[in-house]
């Protein structure tokens, strides 16, 4: 029988990630082809109750040593080698998370297997694991092979269906005792975020700028027609990085998921990580120089144009239709 | 502090970027370079660093089109040293890079002090093998953390600020020596002026460096690089800004906004 696929479950404070069901819906989709077992490990002492969300998986291994309850990659990757060698899994999924990033390399640097990141779409071909994985910013496709289903792969979040990876039947729980030695990286506290002067997670219409909008004075431009529309301005990480807006307003990976009915991406790229906190929005208009932006790949609707000449004609007119 | 950043140059994906005839790297006609984002905070991270509690700042580079200028600039922007490691980038995965600069670190001008602190850029948009300040931190065996977004020192410790989801941050404690890969600075990277830059190039220079490591094992088998066949497309809207205004003003009432 194959070798079992090993999914590194992602819970993050007593709940468990998106991403894992995620994952072991493809771990499910390999295992269908190759009759591997679906292993899911999952990591701290307040996860012990969560197991039982995990029936995706053949079989859950739990590690409820308080060490692991802090975020720290060094720590996760111990105990996540000592299960992979109990197990003999030779296949590991990771998620392509803030939280688990950096796991995944140390975990390849300790075991010698080859590490594939940002993977969108697998398939199986023979007796190799083929994963499409996606670079510069969305831009680039890249397949990689992995023989003998030997590997790392980090999966990008959003990428595979979270449905395929849910079930309800409690899966076998194995408590692995592993005692981790408290890590070099010490956590200390988590900081909230500021809350701004505005929720964006709750508006209906949400006005986006990147880095096409070019200076922090323009940015005042989308911020009138934001006004005139009822809604709020809102970023990607190069503006709120110039300090042009405040962190409250960043959307994307390390920023807030957004899910307004109407999206107006002003000079945005669509860069996977800006893309994660937008998909869910009901519709995306993308305005972008660049004809072959990724942010028209994904936008429902979409113009090549200069962002800076449309957003002052734009305010006029929808401030003339509101009257 | 014995400040190191760790800077690679990245196709600027502004630029369309095409695919070689041997369909595993990217036409290089007309691709141009550019600093990978992150790095530039790394710097200025390490700059900050240095103006408030001493030190050096050595900026290290592996050999790379246009990397030259970046090495300038880093320097006019106050780093002290400009190292060029004389291996070619080209096609070095993560893994491979991070075996060029443990040799770096384990030897020569790069050796490891209690007071060293290696600042790499968090990902970069080719990291299709991972990060290389987790390759390169494990190889060393030091403590490394990522997406950081503040580094402070305090009682011979850093505390570093490192970036979860939905504006969550974390704050850790780390010691020295350590690795970090630094996704944003406290501050917006500084500008410095061009003439600045000129006159640098005439002053000082850049230093090289070999490492002992001919030949990086390359860990993954790319089969090919290709442009993304997507699902979907949006819906254009054409014409001049004034008609594409119209346009999206029609779209908007059709979505109940106007
Ligand atoms: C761990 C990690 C976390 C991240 N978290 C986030 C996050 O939370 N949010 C986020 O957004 N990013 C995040 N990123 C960064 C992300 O990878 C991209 O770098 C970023 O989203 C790019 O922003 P952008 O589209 O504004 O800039 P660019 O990619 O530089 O795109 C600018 C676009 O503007 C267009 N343009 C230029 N001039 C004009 C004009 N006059 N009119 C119209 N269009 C114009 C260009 O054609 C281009 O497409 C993260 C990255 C990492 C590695
Ligand atoms: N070839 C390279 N030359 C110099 N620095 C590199 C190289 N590869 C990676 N780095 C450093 O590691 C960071 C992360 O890159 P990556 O591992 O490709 O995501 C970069 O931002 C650099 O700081």
């Amino acid at each position: 029988m194959a070798k079992p696929i090993l999914v590194l479950a992602e819970q993050h404070r007593g709940e468990i990630a998106d991403i894992t069901f995620e994952m072991l819906g493809a771990a499910r989709a390999v295992a269908g082809a190759t009759g591997a077992p679906v292993f899911a490990l999952l990591l701290g002492s307040d996860a012990v109750p969560l197991t039982a969300r995990l029936g995706a998986a053949d079989k859950v291994f739990l590690v409820d040593t308080p060490t692991l309850d802090a975020p720290v990659p060094s720590a996760a990757a111990t105990a996540l080698k000592t299960v992979q060698e109990q197990a003999q899994a030779d296949l590991v999924f990771i998620g392509c998370t803030n939280i688990s990033l950096g796991i995944g390399p140390i975990l390849a640097t300790r075991t010698g297997l080859p590490l594939v990141n940002f993977c969108r779409a697998l398939r199986v071909e023979g007796n190799a694991l083929v994963c499409t994985s996606q670079l510069f910013g969305g831009k680039i496709a890249a397949d990689v092979k992995l023989p003998d289903m030997r590997g790392i792969v980090c999966l990008y979040p959003g990428a595979f269906p979270a449905e395929a990876g849910r079930g309800d039947k409690p899966p076998a729980v194995e408590k692995v005792p592993l005692l981790v030695d408290p890590p070099k990286v010490i956590f200390k506290q988590y900081l909230q975020p500021e809350t701004g002067d505005v929720d964006i997670t709750k508006q209906s219409v949400l006005v986006g700028v990147g880095r096409g909008i070019q200076t922090q004075d323009n940015v005042q431009l989308a911020e009138e027609l934001a006004q005139a529309l009822g809604g709020a301005v809102c970023a990607s990480r190069p503006v709120i990085d110039q300090g042009w807006l405040p962190l409250s307003r960043q959307v994307g990976k390390s920023g807030l998921s957004v899910k307004p009915r109407v999206y107006l991406a002003f000079g945005i790229s669509g860069a996977p990580e800006h893309w994660e906190g937008i998909q869910n929005s009901q519709c995306i208009i993308a305005i972008n120089t660049d004809s072959k932006a990724p942010i028209f790949d994904g936008a429902h609707y979409g113009a090549v144009a200069d962002a800076l000449e449309v957003l002052p004609v734009l305010i006029e007119k929808v401030k003339a239709r509101k009257g | 502090m014995n400040l190191y950043v760790l800077l690679k140059m990245v196709p600027d994906t502004v630029e369309e970027l095409n695919v070689a005839a041997d369909g595993k790297s990217l036409d290089t006609e007309f691709l141009r370079f550019k600093v990978s984002d992150p790095d530039e905070h790394a710097l200025e991270q390490a700059l900050i660093l240095k103006e408030k509690h001493g030190g050096t700042v050595t900026v290290v580079a592996l050999e790379a089109p246009e990397v030259d200028e970046v090495l300038f600039t880093a320097l006019a922007k106050g780093a002290d040293r400009a190292l060029k490691i004389t291996t070619d980038q080209t096609r070095l995965g993560a893994f491979a890079a991070a075996q060029v600069y443990a040799a770096f670190f384990k030897a020569g001008p790069g050796q490891i002090t209690p007071e060293t602190l290696i600042l790499a850029g968090s990902q970069a948009i080719d990291d299709l093998e991972g990060e290389l300040a987790a390759y390169l931190a494990e190889t060393l065996g030091l403590p490394y953390l990522g997406v950081v977004c503040n580094v402070a020192r305090a009682n011979g410790k850093l505390i570093v600020l490192k970036e979860f989801a939905g504006g969550l941050r974390g704050q850790f404690e780390i010691g020295l020596p350590a690795v970090l890969g630094v996704q944003s600075a406290e501050k917006p990277p500084r500008y410095v002026p061009v003439a600045k830059v000129r006159a640098v190039m005439k002053s000082a220079k850049i230093e090289t460096v070999e490492v002992g490591v001919s030949e990086p094992a390359v860990r993954l088998q790319l089969e090919r690089l290709y442009k993304p066949e997507v699902a979907g497309r949006a819906q254009m809207l054409e014409g001049t800004p004034e008609e594409i205004a119209e346009k999206i003003v029609e779209v908007l009432a059709k979505q109940g906004i106007l």
